[in-house]
């Protein structure tokens, strides 16, 4: 039972649950589905399509953190890819075809890996730090993105892009697959390869990772593109979700909501171990969260303060002082002085 | 070569060396300076009529906000940390000025009460990094969280102002030949001048420095660093209500989408202006010159009938260039060590 | 002499850590006018002596008198408050401030309108020349070298109207000129009546400037001593103690044949760094386990960080296996089958929370890099053959590696680097802070290894454990290499005094 209890998921993965719960509670209808024309609809259908975005750009800052940096520019790159793949389709001849909506798609995801790279040269090769490298692609790609789009938010009427965020597959939200897809290729790739645990490496003790001989540029360069292209992506389905480019709407503060799903889903911000999965529970937490307090009544717009309260929370319940703090309380005993100030070189005889 | 020359200008060298090593952590500020000086000149050769005093004036008005921001930014900067929640800090303060004062209370009580309010903010995220050891963009993205929302909280629209002794504060004008300036300018001015004077010539504006510049060695030295961390904070959220206050008198009325991505914008200014992001060098003065440079550029893209979005583009990339510049300088630095 | 005035007495001061006794009971004493030296190996207890009467940490037992009155300090400005001021070896000064700030930072004079600088600069340029400097006071600190800083440091303490001086390896990275200048500002210190604490592993320094030695060992007082009434062999004898042989003994394995005709698997010459290693020599052959002698601070971890690539060399060759190679990072060092593990196992050897097998592997993966994962049959094999092969305890792959102790994450450490099947493998202080049993099963290995053509470079500070092991042993001092002795030719004395003594005028 205790091992069950000290699973790295079990919090986060409870969390979820009793938000369900509680949800269900106050609206039964919360937890219906119903089919109609051979799809599936209701709440917890809608939460699985709208994460979305939201689900691509957490897991690639959880690669980036895992590398104990950070990615700032998501938003702004989620912008530019919408911009890009809708400039696209809105100037071709033929906007309703599939060949058109695919090549824009592949641009659009394509400018946003060339973004990628261009953190990851930043970080990896000049070594600058990871919060001011990707501030100026935060700052600058809006412009760019707005640039695109001629300030204009560009409206399409595309079958195809449409079906992306609103298509169905299966009778289940064809969003949804794009997402479990990510994930399950990411989960594929750190885990059948030796990524993750080199990239935990890195993240968890980088010095003794570079006398050990691995190759922590390449990798932290990996993560930078990740972060990119799958924001990339979520730009895609943003904007296929409003059938238009809002270079100043798309991906507004979601670097924020994406390193707090981290952060809920266990992976520390100092970087090293992470958790695909207790990311995507995180996700799936925020998300409920969201539809919770629009069923509240409480506009969308207002939300964020709930948020920033679950930050402060979290952020207080990862907090070392916290910890300290609640070991003594539970032990009684006076603690030593300053503890931050013993080095392992003191105490190891 | 007679010995009097070789005298002389061995004892150049000296004194420019002298000065150089007295002086060294301004010359970013003087390179920001020479910018701001080179576009004026570019754009008065480029437009024919660009440096006039009434383009002068507009330029300090219409960025007055900015410059309060900046200045506070500026104290948080050279600590080593950073503040996200400016932007959103202002617009909280902004549209509460607006819906208090149309609620009636006097501007009296109201100015003072929304300063606090962003001092508030600003204390939460202080006592978040000193005393929880939160890294400084998580918690000030969590004041901008709170802050943002508690904006459209206070009003999902735009509230107009017509409280003459806010409003007074940007339509009175007063003219000297060509040249003006409203009161928000001036108030803008003196938050510079108070900023300057503190960082300069009080023991807390030096221990803002010191810790910036080894937070270890200060607290070894006695300096009083918890306070003094927490403090920037405070001090960077009451610039935010001031901001606050000055883009509602401006702009007549209070917005809750006022400031989203000026917190970026001031960072800019403020590294452009000379302040290194890691800490620890940096002037009021520098920040100033920044947000003229940035208003410039924002000036000089209007008259060229751009896009307004041509301006974040260029302080990005002006960010940029600065910041490689300042990696090779500390990469120099230390192999040379 | 006559007998200078007490200023601090320490007297049985014992301090705890969880599950270490880092202190047990220690007397020390400074008194005016006087340069006291604080000696001990690593672990010996110094710095957290001088943290105790720093008060960075809290004494369990004991009591600290500060000019005959009795003192509990509770944080560092308590300490201060008391006239004890120190000079870390970090220099802990503001670098990004002027000379004179960092003087008189906290202390400026004010006026109404604020600090008045003029002021400010005329009170640190009369402080600074008080110690002999005469410095710009508007020069911004990092224009300066570490040992003027050092200076300005040590100006600062006076203004600060120090009575106790603590001086905490003051001299790792200066030269000599630098040296002589910080050591007439302490003799005119000494004069003025301050009583000055120096922690320093250079024993030529020592006796230079010191007037009592007080020597620590294992958290214990070995004894205090007027510096010119002992005599350098008893001093490094007493440090690093002549504790008796509780391993058995690993036999024959040092008298194996070494051919030194062969082409060596390493040679370096004259490989240095400036400020941190004077050129040194050294020739590995196929088998040969060649020890490192030295004390602490003597430079043995920076000559091998050298020949690994953890640092980059300034000056010299180094060939493998006759060719000439650049070694510049630790990949390069890998790729030439060099393993090199760190004596500080916890910053730059472990990586605490991955598992004892996923840290076992990571030398080889990190060589076959991310996509050629080590398949799980193939991973077990090597991590269950090396777990057994060192006993590692627990045998248990999938434990967090951080929470083994000492003496096993050095064996998991160890088996990373056997499983990259090394020709080289240099080994800074594999066993120290280990038990016994833990000690007896690495070394052993060691020599079975050495025995089957592996080459070892191998450092330690116990040197019972380099003779056991090594055929020729190389011998440091105050960075730099002395000279190399052949290891069946002497014994643990001898290597003491020629530590001591080799290359030194008389011995005191």
């Amino acid at each position: 039972m205790s091992n069950l209890l000290r699973h790295r998921l079990f919090w986060p993965a409870l969390s979820l649950v009793a938000l369900i719960a509680l949800n269900t509670a106050v609206r039964p209808r919360f937890i219906q589905i119903t089919v109609r024309d051979g799809e599936l609809y209701g709440a917890l259908i809608d939460i699985l399509r709208q994460c979305a975005p939201l689900m691509l750009v957490s897991l690639g800052m959880t690669l980036v953190i895992a590398t104990r940096g950070i990615d700032l520019s998501v938003g702004a790159v989620m912008a530019v890819s919408g911009a890009v793949a809708l400039t696209i389709i809105d100037g071709s001849a033929d906007p309703g075809s599939v060949g058109t909506v695919l090549v824009a798609i592949v641009c659009g995801v394509g400018v946003a890996l060339v973004l990628g790279v261009w953190n990851g040269f930043l970080v990896a090769v000049l070594k600058i730090q990871p919060i001011i490298a990707t501030l100026v692609l935060m700052l600058a790609g809006r412009g760019v993105a707005l640039l695109i789009t001629d300030g204009f938010i560009t409206t399409v009427n595309s079958k195809p892009l449409e079906f992306v965020a609103g298509g169905h597959l299966l009778g289940l939200p064809f969003a949804l697959f794009i997402w479990v897809a990510a994930t399950v290729a990411i989960a594929l790739a750190e885990r059948r390869t030796a990524l993750g645990m080199l990239t935990e490496a890195v993240g968890i003790n980088p010095e003794a990772s570079r006398l050990a001989g691995v190759r922590s540029r390449g990798i932290i360069l990996g993560a930078y593109v990740a972060s990119g292209t799958l924001a990339g992506v979520a730009g895609i389905i943003y904007s296929s979700n409003i059938r238009a480019a809002d270079a100043n709407a798309a991906g507004e503060l979601i670097e924020l909501y994406a390193i707090l799903a981290v952060v809920l889903g266990g992976t520390s911000l100092m970087g090293g171990k992470f958790s695909i999965a207790g990311t995507v529970i995180g996700v799936l937490i925020i998300q409920t969260l969201q539809s919770t307090i629009l069923f509240l009544g409480v506009s969308s717009a207002e939300s964020p303060v709930f948020f920033a309260v679950v930050v402060v929370i979290v952020v207080l319940i990862q907090s070392p002082r916290v910890h300290q703090a609640a070991r003594r309380l539970t032990r009684g005993r006076p603690s030593r002085p300053a503890p931050e100030l013993r080095t392992e070189a003191e105490v190891a005889p | 070569m007679s010995t009097v020359a070789t005298d002389r200008r061995a004892r150049l060298a000296a004194h420019t060396q002298t000065f150089l090593s007295r002086h060294s952590s301004m010359m970013p500020t003087f390179a920001a300076l020479v910018i701001f000086v080179l576009l004026l000149v570019g754009a008065q050769l480029h437009f024919g009529e660009f440096v006039t005093p009434r383009t002068m004036s507009a330029l300090l008005l219409d960025n007055a906000y900015l410059l309060i921001l900046a200045v506070g930014m500026t104290f948080v900067i050279v600590t080593g940390g950073i503040d996200l929640s400016v932007g959103s800090v202002m617009a909280f303060t902004g549209i509460s000025c607006a819906s208090l004062l149309s609620h009636g209370h006097p501007a009296v009580i109201v100015v003072p009460a929304i300063i606090l309010g962003g001092g508030l903010i600003g204390l939460m995220i202080g006592i978040l990094v000193q005393y929880f050891d939160v890294q400084p963009f998580i918690a000030s993205l969590a004041g901008l969280f709170l802050a943002r929302g508690l904006a459209f909280v206070v009003s999902l629209e735009s509230i107009r102002v017509e409280n003459d002794s806010v409003l007074w504060l940007q339509t009175t004008r007063y003219r000297l030949g060509e040249w003006y300036i409203t009161p928000t300018g001036i108030l803008a001015l003196l938050v510079a001048a108070l900023g300057a004077f503190v960082m300069q010539f009080t023991r807390f504006g030096r221990t803002v420095y010191a810790v910036g510049g080894n937070e270890q060695s200060a607290r070894l030295m006695g300096l009083a660093v918890a306070r003094t961390k927490v403090m920037v904070y405070v001090i960077s959220g009451v610039c935010g209500g001031l901001a606050g206050l000055v883009l509602t008198a401006y702009s007549g009325a209070g917005y809750p989408r006022n400031g989203i991505g000026t917190e970026l914008d001031v960072i800019a200014a403020v590294v452009i202006g000379g302040t290194l992001l890691t800490g620890g060098t940096g002037y009021v003065l520098g920040s100033v010159i920044g947000v003229f440079v940035y208003g410039t550029i924002k000036t000089v893209i209007s008259y060229m009938g751009a896009e307004q979005s041509w301006t974040r583009i260029i302080i990005g990339l002006m960010l940029l260039v600065f910041i490689v510049v300042q990696r090779i300088i500390v990469v120099r630095a230390e192999r040379r060590r | 002499m006559t007998e200078s005035r007490t200023v601090v007495e320490m007297r049985g001061i014992t301090i705890r850590f969880p599950g270490v006794l880092a202190l047990d009971g220690v007397d020390f004493c400074l008194r005016a006018g006087e340069v006291h030296a604080l000696m001990g190996e690593n672990g010996a207890g110094k710095s957290t002596l001088i943290k105790a009467l720093t008060g960075v940490y809290g004494i369990d037992r004991g009591t600290i008198a500060v000019g005959g009155e009795e003192r509990v300090f509770g944080t560092a400005a308590d300490a201060q408050g008391a006239g004890i001021s120190t000079v870390y070896q970090e220099i802990n000064l503001c670098p990004n401030l002027s000379v004179g700030e960092n003087v008189m930072l906290g202390h400026e004079p004010r006026t109404l309108r604020g600090i008045d600088w003029r002021a400010t600069r005329r009170e640190a340029t009369r402080h600074l020349a008080s110690l002999g400097l005469h410095l710009d006071p508007q020069s911004l600190l990092a224009s300066h070298s570490i040992a003027v800083q050092q200076l300005v440091a040590i100006s600062r303490a006076m203004v600060l109207d120090a009575r106790v001086l603590i001086l905490d390896e003051p001299t790792s990275s200066l030269d000599r000129e630098e040296v002589d200048r910080l050591f007439t500002v302490v003799r005119g210190l000494r004069q003025q009546g301050v009583a000055i604490l120096f922690v320093s592993h250079f024993l030529d320094q020592v006796y230079e400037i010191s007037d009592r030695i007080t020597v620590l060992r294992n958290g214990k007082l070995v004894g205090e001593y007027l510096a010119d009434r002992l005599p350098r062999s008893d001093l490094v004898s007493k440090m690093i103690g002549r504790e008796l042989d509780e391993l058995e003994a690993i036999s024959a394995s040092a008298e194996r044949s070494i051919d030194r005709a062969a082409t060596p698997v390493l040679s370096a010459a004259g490989v240095g760094k400036k400020g941190v290693l004077h050129p040194a020599d050294l020739d590995v052959y196929r088998g040969e386990v060649v020890g490192i002698a030295g004390l602490l601070g003597s430079g043995r971890t920076e000559l091998v960080r050298l020949l690994y690539g953890a640092d980059r060399p300034d000056s010299g060759t180094i060939a493998v296996h006759g060719e000439p190679a650049r070694l510049s990072t630790p990949r390069h060092a890998i790729d030439r089958g060099i393993a090199f593990s760190s004596e500080n196992r916890r910053a730059e050897g472990l990586v605490p929370e991955l598992t004892v097998a996923e840290n076992i592997v990571l030398g080889i993966q990190a060589r076959r890099g991310w996509l050629r994962k080590l398949r799980r049959a193939e991973q077990e094999a090597v991590v269950s053959e090396h777990i057994r092969a060192l006993d590692v305890r627990p045998p248990d792959p999938n434990r967090v590696a951080g929470d083994l102790s000492g003496g096993n994450q050095q064996k998991v450490l160890l088996a990373r680097w056997l499983a990259t099947a090394p020709e080289l493998l240099i080994l800074d202080e594999p066993t120290r802070g280990i038990d016994v049993g833990a000690k007896a099963d690495i070394q052993r290995k060691v020599a079975e290894l050495a025995a089957r053509g592996l080459s070892v470079v191998f450092i330690s500070s116990e040197l019972e454990e380099v003779l056991r092991l090594a055929q020729r042993v190389v011998v440091m001092r105050d960075r730099r290499q002395i000279g190399v002795l052949d290891s069946s030719s002497v014994d643990v004395d001898g290597v003491i005094e020629y530590m001591a003594t080799e290359g030194e005028g008389s011995v005191a």
